[in-house]
């Protein structure tokens, strides 16, 4: 089976560890994933506001970067959304059937982390190990667009050393919404100090979730309360294991 | 330029152009209910009181004195076809204003179908129910369901109802939730429903 | 990304200024939670829920793809049941439908069942025009109306409104309107329920002509269907001798039995109940039984216009039951004057550009952004309008409605990343200004993003460059994980 990182533009430009936690996770478990250089994005942002003409290139991209592999794996559940769900609009925008044959084939293909692990690897149980109190939020897009149920969950459950605490209202939206944080900034920001307060009320150190840019809001609302409270992406707890414990608290 | 009937359906059909109707016909599903009469009798009374109409079940024997006691100090109205009798009521013939009937505290009638799965009651307005007005302006209403005419659910009710007549689906004493969306009962509609269920006719002897 | 966006101007400040009122915001997130909390338990009754709301979808879908058959058929059964049937290609018409039959009956004033259309058509201000009164008799409306205010929520259009605040309302408007309120009301819900039935009473024992519209049309039977609360809808369809309603073309389902699906889903979705108190239906005239003179005014007033559109079509299946508003985590902290319709919500996120058409004036083009695609309304609509891909695609028509011209700075920026996205060598250039970029945004103020959110560090180094100069982590030693700030 030949896999690739699909990485995603937010990770690749600002969370780099979240790719690399992907890359050691699964080379801890047996997979050796590639990481096709030619990848840059999705085009979500570009659909999701309006811009579809801009999408068309940006697919293009997509599908010759990834074409050919048995199944690309991404650590954001709305990106896997994106292809799974918004690039046969693109193609078919675009009018070039190739390209929407080409969608047609990739988009099954792709998986959001849990998923893969999940779905395809068949492990809940990946032998991390995290002595944190953690609580963890599902994201819009990987709850309801990709359906990915308790996977997440049932994945962090077996983590060992881990305490997780429920989320209240868990199934809220962030707030974040891609262009819509910046659109709408006023109602964006009251959604997330909703989400932020709910987080400091479970009393936990480290909030998880499957996305980046959900975390990104999350977190930025965290930090500007002072609250301590820190986020981290699902790969990076799920790739520690004890000695990278150890690494952290002697760095 | 054309009338208005005219372009409305013009506008539909330009609309629709290249659009095939969809042939799948999705059946609804039906509503998981018990089966056996006395159940759905059960499951109905259950239901209706969880609206906070008052339920109570009867013989037929009983029926008259149920009724006398269920009533209100004040005038009370009857159908024309009701099937029995309630003494000192005004029998309709269809002349009372509605302001008139404001002055009548009560009405008893019968009903077409209960709706067990939604504890739901419904008149279609035949002469043991009477026209919509009398069972709608007094404040209470005693309405007497067979324990026949109890359906499992709403696409059985449906089944059984006529379109050609005019229907009252009632679920319990008028409510809003206006407030809050909290509900509260009792606003235009009687704000006392009293529901007396009875045996079938034919059984009784 | 910063500077004016598409659309830019209208929800966005609408909200804000809706998010500073923490009255508001409380009411709603108050009300909301409580009508999510009964609608959830009582859909997890009906183990077949997703095959019903597939039914109610099919119910509705079937009869707008063959409209213009089904709206013959309802001309034709409900004037064999004695009514009159009108059509009215916009608001203007409609009104003046109205406002003709209330004259020919010397009315002054009509009693009105709660209705969306004649909200959407303001058919009040136009009766006023003419010199006729239109009471509103729903509690929620009453509450608007007495209070000069707006609606809303689809189903509470009050909803923005406390006990407390009603009870103000009450206390100083009833009067003017009719009976005033007794001196000694309080708060209590069961008191103002009772206050507003004792106000409204006279007004329907002596109305003429009542005006309504209708949640179904039954093509087949010719059959309305109103579906209703507190009983005021009763007293408007049976007291008056005229009855008018007036009934979007979309309201219209094909057969009786369709009914079933849709009586089933309405009420669980729309206030947590497995059924309404009184639903009525009526076909035409019953001869001895309620008004005798029967008026049905079909409406287009833009449905046509959505019914044309591919994919914006499905909100025409919309049966306005309000699930979708009571679970949007922008609608609860906005609330609904935010929207500037009388749809607000998600639904009415779309079904107000359908209705109207992109590209003409702001506020309808900044609808469709007023969301942020989280997908929870598509979850609970009873019959399955994908609000959130219908959102995308509404986005897609008001930035090609404003393509040609002089493109606006997001315009320019979204050319400028799919340029920049299109070639991974460029990202990459791109990427390694990541760093002075974040500084900048940091050094600028606030912004957008800033005003109450910090941003995260810059890493040292992108993925990409991490993965050529590792060899995907193989020469890396272990320091890998510690980029992460
Ligand atoms: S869109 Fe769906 S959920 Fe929203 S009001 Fe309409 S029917 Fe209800």
């Amino acid at each position: 089976m030949r896999v690739a990182l699909m990485v995603t533009c937010i990770n690749d430009a600002l969370y780099p560890s979240t790719g690399q936690a992907v890359v050691r996770l699964l080379r801890r478990l047996g997979v050796e994933v590639e990481f096709p250089q030619a990848q840059t994005c999705c085009g979500q942002p570009m659909v999701n506001t309006g811009y579809l003409d801009e999408a068309v290139p940006v697919l293009r991209t997509f599908v010759d970067a990834f074409a050919g592999y048995d199944a690309v794996v991404t650590p954001s559940g709305s990106c896997a959304g994106s292809a799974r769900h918004q690039h046969s609009i693109v193609a078919g925008r675009s009018g070039d059937e190739a390209l929407q044959e080409a969608v047609a084939k990739l988009a099954p293909n792709v998986y959001e982390l849990s998923e893969f692990l999940v779905d395809v690897l068949g492990v809940t149980d990946v032998g991390a190990y995290y002595p944190h109190r953690v609580t963890y939020h599902p994201t819009c897009h990987s709850l309801r667009m990709l359906g990915v149920g308790n996977r997440p969950q049932r994945l962090l459950e077996a983590v060992r050393g881990i305490r997780l605490v429920d989320l209240p209202g868990a199934d809220q939206c962030c707030g974040f919404g891609g262009t819509f944080a910046v659109k709408n900034a006023d109602t964006s920001i009251a959604m997330g100090a909703d989400k932020a307060r709910h987080i400091r009320e479970t009393g936990a150190e480290i909030v998880v979730a499957g996305d980046n840019s959900c975390l990104t809001h999350i977190g930025g609302v965290l930090s500007r309360q002072r609250s301590g409270v820190r986020t981290v992406h699902l790969a990076e707890i799920l790739a520690s294991t004890e000695d990278s414990a150890v690494a952290e608290v002697t760095r | 330029m054309p009338d208005a009937r005219t372009e409305i359906l013009a506008r539909v059909r330009e609309a629709l152009v290249g659009s095939a109707i969809d042939p799948v016909q999705t059946v609804a599903p039906r509503a998981a209910t018990p089966v056996a009469t006395r159940e759905l009798v059960d499951l109905f009374a259950e239901r209706v009181a969880d609206y906070r109409a008052v339920v109570e079940r009867c013989s037929a024997e009983d029926l008259e004195d149920r009724i006398a006691a269920a009533l209100p100090a004040g005038q009370v109205i009857v159908p024309p076809g009701l099937s029995l009798r309630v003494p000192d009521a005004i029998v309709d013939d269809g002349t009372l204003t509605a302001a008139e009937l404001d002055l009548i505290a009560a009405v008893v009638t019968e009903a077409r179908v209960g709706i067990a799965e939604t504890g739901t009651i419904v008149l279609d307005h035949t002469p043991d129910q009477g026209r919509r007005a009398i069972s709608l302006v007094p404040d209470t209403h005693i309405c007497i369901v067979r324990e026949d005419q109890v359906v499992a659910d709403v696409p059985e009710a449906i089944a059984l109802l006529d379109p050609a007549r005019p229907q009252t689906w009632i679920s319990g004493p008028s409510a809003t939730s206006d407030i809050e969306l909290d509900r509260v009962e009792g606003v235009h509609g009687p704000r006392t429903l009293h529901v007396l269920i009875t045996p079938p006719r034919d059984v009784t002897s | 990304m910063s500077g004016t966006f598409v659309g830019m101007p209208a929800f966005p400040e609408a909200a804000r200024e809706a998010l500073t009122d923490s009255q508001l915001r409380h009411n709603l997130a108050h009300a909301t939670s409580t009508i999510r909390a009964k609608r959830a338990k009582v859909v997890a009754e009906v183990p077949d829920w997703e095959e019903l709301r597939l039914a109610g979808a099919a119910v509705k879908e079937r009869a707008l793809l063959d409209l213009e058959t089904q709206l013959v058929r309802l001309e034709e059964t409900l004037t064999a049941n004695g009514a009159t049937v009108h059509w009215a290609r916009d608001a203007a018409e409609a009104n003046a439908i109205v406002a003709g039959i209330a004259k020919a009956h010397a009315a002054t004033e009509v009693v009105k069942v709660k209705s969306m259309v004649t909200q959407e058509i303001g058919l009040n201000e136009a009766l006023a025009e003419e010199g006729i009164a239109a009471w509103e008799t729903d509690l929620a409306e009453l509450i608007v109306q007495l209070g000069d205010d707006l609606p809303s929520h689809i189903l509470v259009p009050a909803i923005h409104r406390n006990r407390a605040e009603i009870r103000d309302i009450f206390r100083s408007k009833m009067g003017a309107a009719g009976r005033p309120a007794p001196d000694d009301l309080t708060d209590e819900p069961a008191v103002l329920a009772a206050a507003a039935r004792e106000h409204l009473r006279e007004k329907f024992l002596r109305a003429k002509v009542g005006v309504s519209g209708a949640n179904f049309a039954v093509a087949e039977t010719g059959t309305l269907v109103v579906v209703e609360s507190e009983g005021n809808g009763r007293m408007c369809l049976t007291l008056p001798e005229v009855l008018v309603s007036v009934v979007g073309i979309e309201k219209v389902v094909s057969r009786w039995e369709d009914l079933d699906p849709m009586l089933r889903l309405l009420p669980r979705s729309s206030t947590g109940e497995r059924m309404n108190p009184y639903t009525s239906m009526w076909s035409g005239i019953a001869p001895g039984d309620g008004p005798q003179e029967v008026h049905v005014v079909l409406l287009d007033n833009g449905r046509t216009r959505a019914l044309a559109d591919e994919v914006g079509r499905q909100a025409l299946r919309c049966i306005r039951c309000s699930a979708c508003l009571n679970v949007c985590p922008v609608y609860e902290r906005t609330g609904g004057h935010a929207y500037g319709s009388v749809y607000p919500g998600p639904i009415g996120a779309i079904l107000n550009p359908l209705l109207k058409g992109v590209g003409h004036d702001e506020q309808t083009d900044s609808l469709p952004y007023a969301s942020t695609l989280c997908g929870a309304c598509f979850e609970v609509c009873p019959v399955r309008i994908d609000i959130p891909s219908v959102l995308v695609d509404q986005r897609a028509q008001v930035v090609d409605a404003h393509r040609g011209g002089v493109p606006k700075p997001e315009a320019m920026a979204m050319k400028g990343a799919a340029y920049v996205l299109g070639r991974s060598r460029r990202l990459s250039a791109v990427e390694r200004l990541t760093g002075i970029g974040m500084r900048f945004a940091r050094r600028f103020g606030p912004t957008a993003w800033t005003g109450a959110r910090d941003l995260p560090d810059a890493p040292g180094e992108s993925f990409r460059d991490w993965w050529l100069r590792t060899d995907g982590g193989r020469t890396d030693g272990g320091r890998n994980d510690d980029q992460k700030g």
